[in-house]
């Protein structure tokens, strides 16, 4: 896609868009747009890079999405929302808190979106966003309860499904993660559904048999190799590669002393075997911080075999933030650009795969997610 | 009959009291979302009940039943809940 660097940036209190020059050196800040307002995600349409997505959900107020046909200058409201059907009488509701998360179609179906919810639920809209139906595949799956338990058992955020993932090369394979729930497949464009949890560990002590134990945090596949996935769950960083169905616990590898816990995962563009993390604590009650305060990423070039830390310019100690797992990202530039959004509000970019980050916002509200765009 | 707006569905709006066409709560809601599309997702869940935060009151009385009958010489009162923030 051709246009100035960007970032959309998704806060507690509002969106933001950063703007770069061509060298990704300097940055700059847009206004406040839907202050106060939540905003959970928002994506850049590849297919029509004129067209974003903005998932919101406003304190008192529904869920609804935004959508804007001129590169994030305005916005409007979309006609149809998603929103769980209407349930019969005697059967269970199930009730929209937000849209989680947003993920353009595959590339020979324009306007087709997906959206993952919370609590769990898988969306779908053919018509660029304006209206959202149930994918019923899922949504109405005859283990739906099983898979996410009878009381929801979600993050302190409410439960979702997200890393919806759309095959480049067949538009029916999806894969989906969710917190809990674990990893399903489809290879029917979400009419039928298969478990992926096989080698995931679950909390010391429960049973991995049960689906509603599996805590997948976030997972991609290599856009070089779609046959492979990289996941970052609650209990520990994976690899799994298709069409194998054993994930291969690649987080024993890294130091001891850090863990392999955290949120987000980066993969690289064009190498499958290079993929970043970024650890937190994940001891005692769960702080979710950067291990001693000491925040870094850490990436993997040989397919999780051995883990590098990379916190150059970071800072050394009392930083107390976390990275949420939609709140990392990586550009497809040679080298590879990185970015990540903090709970404090500040957001961090490397112009060199890691080697070196530099602050390039900060004082914003609590930042929820990160996503490149070409503006 | 009269219904008065709270601050943030202003948006939708543009002022803060409409009138609005019903003899039930839900039946003035689906003429308000005739009037200002998007507003009624925004109180009411897809199963039809408000929204948690979401309070309508008909003169001084709180509603919670949409179905419940309205007296068009009232005035309805839409309200954001003070919800401990």
């Amino acid at each position: 896609m051709a246009g100035t660097p960007a970032l959309l940036v998704a806060t507690r209190k509002g969106a933001f868009i950063l703007k770069g020059d061509r060298s990704r050196r300097s940055w700059k800040v847009s206004a406040p747009i839907q202050l106060g307002h939540i905003i959970h995600h928002i994506v850049q349409d590849p297919r029509a890079p004129r067209e974003l997505l903005m998932s919101t959900s406003t304190g008192h107020l529904g869920p609804t999405m935004l959508r804007s046909q001129d590169k994030g200058r305005t916005w409007k409201e979309v006609p149809k929302p998603p929103a769980f059907p209407k349930a019969a009488e005697g059967q269970k509701a199930h009730v929209l808190n937000h849209s989680f998360w947003l993920t353009p179609g595959h590339a020979s179906e324009p306007g087709v979106w997906y959206a993952g919810a919370s609590p769990q639920g898988l969306f779908r809209s053919e018509d660029g966003g304006n209206s959202w139906e149930s994918v019923r595949g899922l949504n109405e799956h005859p283990e739906y309860s099983q898979w996410m338990g009878d009381v929801p058992n979600g993050t302190p955020d409410g439960p979702k499904l997200h890393s919806v993932l759309v095959d480049p090369r067949d538009r029916n394979h999806l894969y989906v993660g969710m917190s809990s729930g674990g990893v399903h497949e489809s290879l029917d464009r979400g009419a039928t559904w298969k478990a992926l949890v096989n080698g995931m560990e679950v909390v010391g002590g429960f049973d991995a048999s049960k689906l509603y134990m599996h805590d997948p945090h976030c997972l991609y596949y290599c856009p070089s190799n779609p046959d492979r996935l990289y996941q970052q769950n609650h209990c520990g960083i994976y690899r799994l590669d298709r069409p194998g169905e054993e994930w291969v616990r690649i987080g024993n590898n890294m130091p001891k002393k850090v863990g392999d816990v955290g949120f987000p995962i980066v993969v690289h563009p064009r190498d499958d075997k290079v993929a970043w993390v970024f650890p937190m604590d994940g001891s005692g009650v769960w702080p979710r911080t950067s291990p001693d305060g000491r925040p870094a990423a850490y990436v993997t070039k040989n397919g999780g075999a051995k883990w590098q830390r990379q916190d150059k310019g970071l800072p050394r100690k009392d930083a107390w933030w976390t990275v949420k797992r939609q709140a990392m990202c990586g550009d497809a530039r040679d080298p590879v650009g990185l970015y990540f959004g903090t709970t404090s509000g500040e957001i961090w970019a490397s112009r060199n795969e890691g080697a070196k980050w530099k602050c390039i916002a900060q004082h914003l509200p609590e930042i929820y997610a990160v996503q490149v765009a070409q503006l | 009959m009269r219904v008065t707006i709270p601050s943030p569905l202003f948006s939708y709006t543009n002022r803060r009291e409409v009138v609005a066409q019903g003899a039930t709560l839900a039946a003035v809601l689906l003429d308000l979302e005739r009037q200002f599309p998007g507003l009624r997702f925004r109180m009411v869940d897809e199963q039809d009940q408000l929204r948690p935060h979401m309070r309508v009151f008909l003169g001084s009385s709180e509603m919670r039943d949409l179905a419940a009958p309205l007296d068009p010489a009232a005035t309805l009162h839409i309200v954001q809940a003070l919800s401990g923030g």
